[in-house]
């Protein structure tokens, strides 16, 4: 952030305010605390603590990814749960203490960077600083003598070397012209700083679209049964988290009818027996109530963009056709029933909560398995692989109050079986019920009938619509390219100082410095050496007089500076 | 989608084994360079204090802390801001510390040249072994931690080759074919899965952008780990030796100073990091298309970002006073370290959406 330079100024600055301290008082004390957030350890200490903040969001359960988890978290751990709970270690990436890091780091960014841009804009639009006395103390120097009789004199090697400079894309300023040592001062390189401010800038920016998007945007999920249509409207979503801006008049009344889902199993090889390997869900999409009707197809990693938001596949499973009569002969429940896949095979938990059911309520708990296998030693069927080859249903039902008539919102996927009869089971004398498609069961005690019907597959959808997304994308390539461009660019300075010789000969030297560190900058000297004897026709070979400087490279210097040549 | 074929598997498997073969010789021949070397300089030594008793020994040293360039270098000392490179300092070796400039010097190493031949060829077996997979699962060979250890090892030696053709960095051989040792020995016993095909969620050309990207600049940070910590070794060896103690570890002198292994890894770290930002930006392109959205703070993204940040700092601190040196090494090896933590402990025991790798499940 500030370079060495501002450092120093900085550093010195502070023994000044501490006699006008008691003068200045609270404003002396608020400068004194903004120089502290603006220097460049400060913001150092601050990344670095970033770093160590962000880690404890792997380690817990964190609420907006997984929020089962830490209900699961909490209840396992009813000591610690709450106090972690406390300082938001299940919330860490919005949890006050995380939003201060990256804020004061944010505010000790724009107070280094707005200074050094302000710096940089004056440097930029002035010439490049005067020629030094002792060019041959530059970290690079080197000499040309250009020979008698050659007509080219001082002023005018000047002017050449100028030109040099030039077609290598250095910004010249000519000075002394009218002096007998004329020089050239010349600097390149200033994209490097822009960069660097380029790069801070756009982390900012990148910061801002994410909070934009948080903000103005919404998501939502909804689980499309094969045959289902999905409109996009508040209610047909099954979870909806709008940002703060959200009217439901942005929602684009688009409609996705899921045709069917079709899945790929592994058949070939060994290891991986049995494992999906490809989900292709066909829609029939309208964008608007009276609009034609498309077909379209919807992959994992291949989003369908529909009325301003994209439509993702983010799961799937089974929901087994099931009708359910009551006892009068009455159907009380009639229609596919999703089910939760719980391992590789899909084994699929399964809950049916029939409340018109009459006189009694009934509700089944059980699961589906799409290929039912008997292990003949327990006696237990289990499902043996995720395609539905010998599908079957087992369940155990239930009589009693279901719950639902008080109002009290409950969780579709369960049951609480705890105020219910239980009537058949495999434990049971009943037995429990097991289905194969098409089959029917008549429960015990007249309770009615209950048949498996078919099966369909669905698609759980993830519905977004993110603002931010590209100034997002905008901004971190922004970032990417200052980045590069302050890594990889050089910042230099070259003079040339030239002089008549008594014996006609034009005596030239040539200096160079770099600003931070610069690796090649022997090779660019060794460049600017070569471009110098080409210009005015002397021939390379002819002795350097910096030997005196470089006593150690003399060996192999030639090879040296071939190898920094190809660095450039 | 291609279909497996076991056949090529299994040559591969064949190959992964014959080049965890010759890495084993490779490794054994980088370090019988060093303990010849090391053996070498102790008869030098015995043979100079023979000849003109300690006194030259000790002029050597006394020297060496107080003229020539060199001299600058360690009297600077690496808590000092960094003395910036220029072909001043380039100096070529002064027999305390390897020349600076990481230039082939003109001595002849046997071993250490075996040494290379046998990278060589492992490289060369190692590249047919992860070609092999590639063939046989028909798709990138990078989809499961099997797959991620084979072919990272690889890249991690071809990085090393690739820098060995310009840089004289063989003093960091033991430590770079140990690690691809360890990585295809654990690949090969432990995460060891048959060729298959990927998951819906990884068949995407992200996969082939997103995680090579990621494998090379984990190769990169993995040299600049090694060169941090010879120069946390470097920088004590320069102290002591300025403050006129005897040198004991003399296998050092094949290294070179504590400055310009700051330097070098600077430089690398440098591009390891726009690597690693590129990292970080493919894979958010490609969580947004896959998850639906491009942040999530999933177990993985979380230390991809740590890593950032960590590496982040590590530049900010070599600009910033009182940082550079062996502070900034520090940091170097911190981040690194998050890697490999990320690679490992994050890959294998921690849950989230990245959780494919194919271990124990």
């Amino acid at each position: 952030m500030r370079n060495d330079s501002v450092q120093d100024v900085q550093s010195k600055k502070p023994a000044k305010d501490d006699i006008a301290l008691p003068r200045l008082g609270f404003l002396g004390m608020l400068r004194w605390a903004w120089r502290q957030l603006t220097s460049m350890r400060t913001a150092l200490f601050l990344l670095l603590l970033l770093a160590v903040a962000a880690v404890p969001g792997s380690l817990f359960p964190q609420r907006p990814s997984n929020p089962s988890n830490v209900t699961q978290y909490l209840a396992d751990h009813p000591t610690s749960g709450p106090i972690l709970d406390w300082f938001k270690l299940f919330d860490v990436y919005s949890s006050p203490w995380f939003a201060a890091i990256y804020l004061l780091l944010f505010t000790s960014l724009v107070g280094c960077v707005l200074p050094r841009a302000k710096i940089h804009w004056k440097a930029m639009r002035s010439a490049p600083p005067r020629t030094p006395k002792r060019l041959s103390r530059l970290a690079e120097y080197g000499t040309v003598e250009i020979p008698a009789g050659s007509g080219v004199d001082a002023a005018q090697a000047v002017k050449d070397a100028a030109a040099v400079l030039k077609a290598r894309r250095y910004r010249v300023d000519v000075r002394d012209l009218d002096t007998d040592r004329p020089s050239v001062g010349a600097e390149i390189g200033f994209l490097k700083e822009v960069g660097n401010l380029v790069f801070h800038i756009s982390i900012l920016g990148v910061l801002a679209s994410v909070a934009y998007s948080g903000l103005a945007g919404y998501s939502g999920q909804r689980i499309v049964v094969e045959g289902e249509t999905f409109v996009n409207t508040l209610v047909g979503y099954d979870t909806f988290t709008p940002g703060a801006y959200f009217n439901s008049d942005r929602l684009s009344p688009y409609s996705v009818q899921l045709d069917k889902l079709a899945v790929t199993y592994d058949r070939e090889s060994p290891g991986h027996y049995g494992q999906p390997i490809d989900f292709t869900a066909s829609l029939t999409t309208k964008s608007g109530p009276d609009a034609p009707a498309k077909k379209q197809v919807l992959k994992v990693n291949d989003p369908v963009a529909l009325g301003g938001t994209n439509i993702y596949l983010v799961g799937n499973g089974y929901a087994p056709v099931v009708t359910v009569k009551d006892s009068k002969g009455n159907i009380a429940f009639q229609g596919p029933v999703v089910t939760i896949p719980t391992d590789g095979a899909y084994t699929s938990l399964m809950v049916i909560k029939v409340p018109d059911a009459k006189p009694n309520q009934l509700g089944f708990v059980g699961f589906f398995l799409p290929t039912a296998l008997l292990d003949k030693t327990t006696g237990v069927t289990y499902g043996s692989d995720p395609d539905p080859i010998n599908p079957q249903l087992n369940l155990n039902a239930y009589t009693g109050d279901l719950g639902l008539d008080n109002g009290i919102p409950r969780n579709v996927y369960t049951l609480d079986t705890s105020k219910l009869k239980q009537i058949n089971g495999r434990d049971m004398k009943a037995g429990g019920i097991v289905l194969a498609p098409g089959q029917s069961y008549s429960l015990p005690e007249h309770n009615g009938t209950i048949s498996f019907d078919g099966i369909k597959r669905y698609a759980a959808l993830d519905i977004r619509h993110d603002p931010g997304q590209n100034f997002v994308l905008i901004f971190a390539v922004l970032a990417l390219a200052g980045l590069m461009a302050s890594l990889f660019m050089n910042r230099r300075r070259v003079w040339i100082r030239t002089g008549n010789h008594p014996d006609g000969r034009t005596m030239v030297e040539f200096g160079l410095l770099a600003r931070g560190e610069d690796h090649r900058l022997a090779g660019e000297s060794a460049a600017i050496d070569k471009a110098l004897h080409a210009k005015w026709l002397v021939p390379v070979d002819t002795p350097v007089q910096d030997g005196k400087q470089t006593p150690t490279i003399q060996p192999d210097a030639g090879q040296r500076v071939t190898v920094s040549s190809k660095d450039q | 989608m291609p279909g497996i074929n076991a056949g090529f598997a299994l040559l591969s498997q064949q190959f992964m084994f014959m080049a965890g073969v010759a890495y084993a010789v490779a490794f054994g021949a980088y370090a019988w360079d060093l303990v010849a070397y090391s053996k070498l300089m102790r008869r030098g030594l015995a043979l100079e204090s023979a000849a003109a008793a300690d006194s030259v020994a000790a002029a050597r040293l006394v020297g060496v802390g107080s003229a020539g360039s060199i001299g600058q270098d360690l009297g600077a000392g690496p808590e000092d801001r960094g003395v910036r490179p220029s072909s001043k300092v380039h100096a070529g070796s002064d027999g305390i510390t390897a020349g600076d400039s990481m230039k082939y010097g003109p001595e002849k190493r046997r071993a250490a040249r075996v040494a290379v031949a046998l990278t060589v060829l492992a490289a060369v077996v190692h590249g047919l072994a992860v070609v092999f997979r590639g063939i046989g699962a028909g798709r990138a060979p990078w989809g499961n931690m099997y797959e991620f250890c084979t072919t990272g090892g690889f890249t991690v030696t071809l990085i090393f080759l690739l820098v060995l053709t310009r840089r004289d960095l063989r003093f960091l051989g033991t430590f770079i074919i140990g690690l691809v040792l360890i990585m295809i020995t654990y690949a090969s016993l432990e995460a060891w899965t048959p060729a298959g095909h990927l998951v819906p969620a990884l068949q995407s050309y992200w996969l082939i952008i997103h995680v090579s990207i990621a494998v090379m600049s984990s190769a990169l940070f993995t040299m600049t780990f090694a060169m941090s910590v010879l120069q946390l070794f470097q920088s004590r060896r320069e102290a002591s030796l300025a403050s006129g103690k005897r040198d004991k570890a003399l296998v050092m002198r094949l290294v070179p100073n504590a400055l310009s292994l700051e330097n070098m890894s600077y430089r690398i770290n440098g591009i390891a990091f726009v690597g690693w930002t590129l990292t970080l930006m493919f894979g958010s392109i490609w969580a947004e298309k896959a998850w639906g959205r491009f942040w999530g703070w999933d177990t993985k993204e979380v230390w991809t970002f740590v890593i950032w940040v960590v590496y982040a700092g590590y530049l900010h601190a070599r600009a910033t006073r009182g940082w550079t040196g062996t502070r900034a090494a520090w940091l170097s090896i911190a981040g690194y370290l998050c890697v490999v933590f990320n690679f490992t402990i994050v890959n294998v025991f921690f849950s989230g959406l990245h959780s494919y790798a194919g271990v124990g499940s």
